[in-house]
């Protein structure tokens, strides 16, 4: 999209997204939202830079392999996570009985390793939404 | 707050049929944008604000935009 005031607006605007999004990840325990959420705000930050600037401009930014990578390796992390309560003789994803530090209720980092699981899912799901519009965007029109 | 969640489920059929009875498809797209606001906003009266920052990201962001590039790729119109 070749027209000044939207590049400049999403320019101003992106950043702002962003940070709302790792917000929204960070305060999945203690807030509404968590890592569904807010990965994918954090994808659609990255979707509208790609229909802004171009879709090589936003290859450019996140390649195919790197978003592949973070899709796999997040949801890697997160079957990780839950095996270690698996490997102490616990069932899937088990936190407080396990051992992991529950920290001071409202502060950020506390429940466990559930900021660690919805860092995560946010990873997982921002990295999917951007590999579906990319290979949506770079398939030759008919 | 009761008259306001009636006209907005109102709106919500009004869109739904809309979006499915319009050709042009583009169209059909916008509006079925403006259903997934309003769900948004009906998902926030329900006391679910955790559903209703879903909708507004997915129903009513990037579905919208993966619609319009599918559009893009095919055609406009309905034939």
């Amino acid at each position: 999209m070749d027209d000044q005031i939207v590049r400049v607006i999403s320019r101003m605007i992106i950043p702002f997204i962003q940070v709302y999004g790792i917000f929204v990840v960070l305060h999945g325990h203690l807030s509404p939202g968590g890592g569904f959420p807010g990965g994918a705000i954090l994808g659609a930050s990255i979707i509208l830079y790609t229909l802004v600037f171009g879709a090589k401009a936003g290859a450019q930014l996140i390649p195919h392999t790197t978003s592949k990578w973070l899709e796999s390796g997040a949801i890697l992390l997160f079957i990780a996570i839950g095996m270690i309560a698996v490997g102490t003789g616990r069932s899937f994803l088990t936190n407080r009985a396990t051992g992991f530090a529950m920290g001071e209720l409202g502060n950020i980092i506390s429940a466990g390793f559930i900021p660690v699981i919805s860092v995560a899912i946010g990873i997982k799901v921002g990295s999917t939404m951007i590999t579906l519009f990319l290979t949506m965007i770079d398939r030759e029109p008919q | 707050m009761q008259i306001l969640s009636l006209i907005l489920v109102g709106f919500l059929i009004l869109c739904a049929l809309a979006a499915g009875r319009t050709k042009d498809l583009l169209s059909a797209v916008v509006i079925f944008a403006s259903y997934s606001l309003i769900m948004a906003v009906l998902w926030l009266m329900l006391q679910s604000p955790d559903v209703a920052m879903t909708e507004a990201a997915i129903g009513a962001g990037v579905t919208t935009i993966m619609f319009i590039a599918v559009i893009s790729r095919t055609s406009r119109m309905e034939k």
